[in-house]
Formats: structure tokens, C-alpha cells, sequence
């Protein structure tokens, strides 16, 4: 087992699990947990663990997924730019009220990265410096990714006035 | 013996005819380029195919120079207000052409933010079709708006007084049902509002 598992075991007894897929190992956080523990066993990860970089962060929706437990995941890429390894840490969310630690505090880099998660899903960021939509228009209501929301959208794509010819 | 004194030194001609016949010759061409098709709009313009030829090489930036406008490429609700801005930017008398599938109907993005076709929102002369149009294609579309001026254009430009009804697809006003309408402050005169549609007494209807 690598080296920083056993810390982050020492460190957080419990509070993760860990699974491996294509030689990538994953640390997932679940959702009971994730607001307590998630900010700290980042800051582990790049403090004492060599993972110095925030790669993307990004997030999956399980709704109706085979075996989910939680709704909302948020995985963060990290990367040690030392040795070149990686690590994914995915922390869950629920509703009604997805929220998780933030990142900036660690990464700056984090900043736009999350913007994109909250604008997409709706998981807020707690402690976020700037926490607004990134892509959707500011008075978009839905979160487009969900994937209760559907493909074409609720009409907003259309919701503008028509100027004809003969105004113009 | 000169040959002023074989031919009559004045032109007797309708003013419209030679508005027409100026305007057609030198169309500026405002590119709207939001994705690929602005790829095939750039080499409409440069040497190969040159654009030129027809009197439409004059590419400005500038929307208050332009009277040609070519959206070229898919166009998001975000770009909706920008475009019907620049729209009314141009000074009369003007003409736009949707180039392309996207411009024209969505294309392949049948998603929640691309607008199913410009014509729902701005006025349009001429379609083409194509993911991406042919060079030529574009060709052909300025030659027909030359043939569409030279056609149907005045020296006031009276004939866009009557195009005063929608003249987009059909289904728009069928497509948000009212308990979905977003009711919101502000209008596309302020960046990116959205508005609320105005309802009609139509029975609800399945969205397509
Ligand atoms: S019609 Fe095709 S080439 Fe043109 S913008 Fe759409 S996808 Fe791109």
C-alpha cells in the first residue's frame, strides 16, 4: 500500500474508504463524512502526502446509479508534480442541500473549478471566496447537469423576445 | 467625332434601380463567427475562394459599418441578447444570413442552452445549409441576397416596413408551456435577462 494511504489512515481513521481502478487509486469520502474530514485530508494530501497539485475538480450525479449511496460527488484530481503520481478524492454531497468544504483555501486554483460544480449541480462550496455561476446566465434557476433536469432544457433556451424586420 | 455625339449625355432610370444596383455590389459583411462555420466563412473570404469577386470582401468588426450580417456557427442563449444587439446596431438598410445547420436550426445540439435556430429571435434573409456550408454555398447565398435587393429593394428601404410579423418557426409560441415560463426582471437590453413569453389561451401543449 502506498505511503501516504497509511498516513491519511493514521490521520483519519474511518472516515474513507479506498478503491483502485486502471492503477489510479480513489479515496472516497462519503457523505456523512465529507463536510467534517474532506478540507483536513486535503490539506494532508498536500502538506504531508507530496500532492502539490489540484489538477480538476469535477461532478458526478448519481441519481438512479446501480449501488449509489450518495447523490452528489465531487472529484478532485490531485497530483504530486514531484513523482508524477496521482490520487482522486471523491466526497459526496445529498439533498436537500449539497454542500462541502472548499478548496481555495488550498488551491487558488480551485476557485473557477468549483464555480463550475456549484453552477452545474448545485453542490455549494463552503467558504468559497466567490460563489457564483461561471457559464449558465446569473438568472438561470436550474442546474443543468442534474440529471433529473432534462436534455432540452425548461424552455429557458427560448425565453427571449423576437425582434422582427420591421422593429429593427 | 466624339462619341458623345453618338450617345444621349444623360440616364433615365428609376432612383430605386440604382440603390439597388450599388447596394447589391458592395455588401459588408459582419461576420458573427461563434464556432466552426466561421472557419469556412474565413476561407470564403481569403484567396481561394474570394468573396470578393461579388463585391462583399469588406469585412468589418464593427457592426456600425456593416449591413451584412452572417451568423456563422451555433448561437447559446448567453450569445441571444449579444446578437440581437449588434443586430440593431446595423444601420439600415440591412440583411442577415444564417449559415449553416446550427444558425439555422440547432443542428445536432438539441440541448438545454443552444438557441433551435437565430430566426426565432432575428430576422432572416437567407439560409444556408451545410455542417459546414461549402465556400460556394456561401457564394450563392450573398448572389442571392444581390438578386433578393435587386428584387424586392427600395431607395427608403420600404419593403422591411411590412415584415412586421414573426417569421420564425411555428412552434415557438407553442414550445414553453406558461407553468414553465421563467418570469424574470429585465429584458436583452440588459446583457442576458430572460423575460417571461407572452401566453397565449392555447391548450398545453407537449414540448418537443
Ligand atoms: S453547422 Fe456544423 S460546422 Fe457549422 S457551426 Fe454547426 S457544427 Fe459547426
Amino acid at each position: 500500500m502506498a505511503a501516504y494511504l497509511d498516513t491519511l489512515t493514521a490521520r483519519f481513521p474511518g472516515a474513507f474508504t479506498t478503491s483502485e481502478f486502471r492503477g489510479d487509486r480513489r479515496v472516497i469520502v462519503a457523505a456523512d463524512k465529507a463536510p467534517a474530514v474532506l478540507l483536513g485530508l486535503l490539506r494532508c494530501l498536500k502538506e504531508e502526502c507530496g500532492f502539490d497539485f489540484l489538477c480538476d475538480v469535477a461532478g458526478v450525479d448519481y441519481l438512479n446509479y446501480p449501488g449509489a449511496a450518495d447523490r452528489y460527488g465531487v472529484v478532485y484530481a490531485l497530483t504530486n508534480t514531484t513523482t508524477g503520481g496521482r490520487v482522486f478524492v471523491k466526497a459526496f454531497a445529498n439533498d436537500p442541500d449539497p454542500v462541502l468544504p472548499s478548496a481555495v483555501p488550498l488551491w487558488q486554483g480551485a476557485d473557477w473549478l468549483e464555480r463550475e460544480v456549484y453552477d452545474m449541480y448545485g453542490v455549494r462550496f463552503d467558504g468559497h471566496p466567490d460563489l457564483r455561476r461561471i457559464l449558465m446566465p446569473s438568472e438561470f434557476t436550474a442546474y443543468p447537469l442534474r440529471k433529473d433536469y432534462p436534455l432540452r432544457g425548461l424552455g429557458e433556451r427560448h425565453n427571449f423576445p423576437t425582434i422582427t424586420r420591421a422593429e429593427s | 467625332m466624339a462619341i458623345t455625339g453618338l450617345l444621349p449625355d444623360f440616364l433615365v432610370t428609376k432612383l430605386d434601380y440604382l440603390a439597388n444596383l450599388t447596394r447589391k455590389h458592395s455588401l459588408w459583411p459582419m461576420p458573427f463567427a461563434t464556432a466552426c462555420c466561421g472557419i469556412e466563412l474565413m476561407a470564403t473570404a481569403s484567396s481561394r475562394y474570394d468573396i470578393a469577386r461579388f463585391g462583399s470582401e469588406a469585412m468589418r468588426f464593427s457592426p456600425r459599418q456593416c449591413d451584412l450580417m452572417i451568423v456563422a456557427g451555433r448561437v447559446v442563449m448567453k450569445m441571444v441578447p449579444v446578437m440581437q444587439r449588434i443586430w440593431l446596431q446595423m444601420p439600415e438598410p440591412k440583411w442577415c444570413i444564417s449559415m449553416g445547420a446550427c444558425a439555422s436550426s440547432g443542428g445536432v445540439f438539441d440541448a438545454y442552452a443552444t438557441v433551435q435556430g437565430i430566426d426565432r429571435f432575428i430576422p432572416v434573409d437567407v439560409y444556408v445549409p451545410g455542417c459546414p456550408p461549402r465556400p460556394e454555398q456561401l457564394i450563392r447565398a450573398v448572389l442571392d441576397i444581390q438578386e433578393k435587393i435587386q428584387r424586392t429593394g427600395t431607395i427608403d428601404a420600404r419593403e422591411f416596413a411590412a415584415r412586421s410579423s414573426y417569421e420564425g418557426p411555428t412552434s415557438l409560441a407553442r414550445e414553453i408551456g406558461p407553468e414553465e415560463a421563467i418570469v424574470a426582471p429585465g429584458d436583452f437590453t440588459t446583457a442576458t435577462r430572460l423575460r417571461s413569453l407572452k401566453m397565449t389561451n392555447d391548450p398545453p401543449m407537449t414540448r418537443q
